[in-house]
């Protein structure tokens, strides 16, 4: 288990982590999200035991990370963002280094490192040196360094950045396959990804936890959540009127149409299902439906929602 | 426990990583190809009629100041560089025990370097009959000696992630170190500043120290003050990479 108390970073006058706190379960896959430079890096390393919070504490497994680095570290398994290897080395020796440290020894060690090479599909590369490695093999190299003491909570900074599609879905089937007995903390802003694979969601932005729940709850939160997109055979002003006059209706927005055919888009007044009623009302008018899709919501929304305040688009601007 | 594993397996890494360039073939090349020339061309070895290594001592202070840093630089530089200082110390790692790693393994190099100029001491004993006492003591001081700077280019290669300012830095300071209690440089000095910071001063510097080492005299407070050197320059060392501030 992982809990941050307090947790505050501070870099000269910046402050990139303010005041966070939080626990995480075994079992659960973590998804870190937010802007660049939010202060998901950041969180991560001080976990990981490589920064030194300004203030507040952090203990995985009951062990305090602050005071007693390495021997937490012993719990963890970490990828550091942008997978910094030894390049000269070959993909073997540098596992069997990373073994070496880690404590094993001997046949122990040659075991462990064939396991980790057979679990990350790096066998065809194994005695290639580092920098000659494409990038989705190098990020397995990295995520086979992190899994070899097998660590019951790994931290991955950014595991699927700049990986094609059918590498990140072989990294998300890894990480999916371990999530029963780990704790798994992935940071990305890739929202598809905490969709795919994470339990849970947490939107950080200038250093502070801004939402923290399942990814279906989140996407609740979303202005489009339950939002019914439906095309009815029917005249514009009429159908508006139709639909508009549904009790649980808040707004109908006509998003495209000729004089026949019309698509709106039927916001709930309280997140209530509207696909019932609005089929009744086609019926009852006698307006043929050609589609009609509900809406689940979007984490992007909510995404932007949480962590579009006047400081970013400041900075975007 | 831990602490003899960590340094070990590091260690072990280190030397590969010479051995994995060319940096460690060239290194040793032109370390072989450097004394050889100094001694035999320069100090005209064969003409001095005498069966010492003096010839040959002579020049180390010298090539180490250039040639230390080159072997120095790279050991924590590049790991800021490359971002695998990050990797290192989430390992379980404590800059103790990396350190501890790396200077042996470049200690070890350096030592290889050296151990490998024997056909100088057998050419010397074909020659004549030297004094084998003097020459093991002069091995010793160099191989210190060595430390000694690789101690010096250890320190400013955590300072930064360049490696050529690492260098350049590690060339300055070696060059204090032996110019320190160097004639002109101690005239230039007491012109101005009290005489105790002169000797004082004076005092840092490896010459004497080499020197009296190279006559044979194997006098523990020069072995203490080499070794201060290097106690020095690691905790400095130690300093650094403890307050690592990540960006």
């Amino acid at each position: 288990m992982i809990r941050l108390e307090h947790l505050v970073k501070k870099f000269g006058p910046r402050t990139a982590v303010d005041d966070i706190s939080f626990d995480v379960e075994k079992g659960t896959v973590l998804g870190f999200l937010g802007p660049n430079g939010a202060g998901k890096t950041t969180t991560i390393r001080m976990i990981a035991g490589y920064l030194q919070p300004t203030e507040g504490s952090i203990t995985v497994n009951g062990v305090d990370v602050v005071n007693h680095p390495t021997a937490a570290q012993k719990h963890i398994g970490y990828m550091p963002e942008n997978t910094p290897l030894y390049d000269d080395m070959t993909v073997w020796s540098f596992l069997t280094f990373i073994a070496e440290v880690r404590g094993y020894t001997g046949a122990a060690r040659r075991q462990r490192v064939d396991e980790v090479i057979e679990a990350c599909m790096l066998r065809p590369v194994r005695h290639q040196p580092i920098d000659t490695l494409s990038k989705g093999y190098r990020q397995r190299t990295c995520f086979a360094q992190a899994l070899l003491h097998n660590p019951s909570i790994l931290l991955l900074d950014e595991p699927t950045e700049g990986l094609d599609p059918n590498q990140k879905k072989v990294v998300r089937d890894m990480i999916s396959d371990m999530a029963k007995d780990k704790i798994i903390m992935l940071s990305t802003h890739v929202l598809e990804e905490v969709e795919a694979i994470c339990s849970r969601v947490m939107i950080i932005s200038e250093g502070r936890i801004k939402a923290d729940s399942t990814p279906r709850a989140l996407r609740k939160r979303s202005s489009l959540y339950n939002t019914l997109t439906i095309e009815v055979l029917a005249p514009a002003d009429k159908a508006v009127a139709a639909f508009q006059a549904i009790q649980d209706v808040k707004e109908v927005v006509r998003l495209s149409g000729d004089e026949q055919k019309q698509t709106l888009r039927l916001y709930p007044r309280d997140h209530q299902p509207l696909a019932v009623s609005a089929i009744d009302v086609a019926h009852r008018n006698k307006w043929m439906v050609t589609d009609l899709r509900s809406d689940q919501g979007r984490l992007d929304d909510v995404f932007r929602q949480v962590t579009t305040t006047d400081d970013v688009i400041r900075k975007s601007a | 426990m831990d602490m003899v594993q960590h340094s070990k397996a590091i260690a072990k890494r280190e030397w590969g990583a010479y051995f994995n360039s060319p940096v460690a073939y060239i290194f040793i090349i032109i370390f072989l190809a450097l004394t050889g020339f100094f001694t035999f061309s320069v100090s005209s070895f064969y003409e001095a009629g005498q069966a010492d290594l003096r010839g040959f001592f002579l020049w180390h202070p010298w090539l180490y100041l250039i040639l230390v840093p080159a072997v120095a630089m790279r050991l924590w530089s590049e790991e800021r560089r490359s971002g695998t200082m990050e990797l290192l110390f989430t390992l379980s790692v404590t800059p103790g025990q990396a350190m501890a790693g790396k200077m042996m393994a470049a200690w070890l190099f350096l030592t290889l370097a050296l151990a490998l100029t024997f056909p100088v001491p057998l050419t010397a004993a074909y020659l004549g009959s030297p004094d084998w006492g003097v020459i093991v003591c002069g091995y010793i001081s160099s191989m210190l000696l060595a430390g000694a700077y690789l101690s010096v280019g250890m320190f400013t290669s955590a300072l930064t992630r360049n490696q050529v300012i690492s260098f350049v830095l590690a060339v300055v300071v070696g060059l204090f170190l032996i110019l320190a209690g160097f004639q002109p440089v101690t005239a230039l000095l007491s012109k101005w500043a009290p005489s105790w910071l002169v000797s004082g001063v004076a005092a840092f510097s490896f010459m004497p120290h080499f020197e009296t080492m190279q006559r044979g005299i194997l006098d523990i407070r020069d072995v203490v003050y080499f070794a201060s050197v290097i106690g020095f320059m690691l905790f400095l060392t130690h300093l650094v990479l403890s307050n690592r501030s990540g960006r």
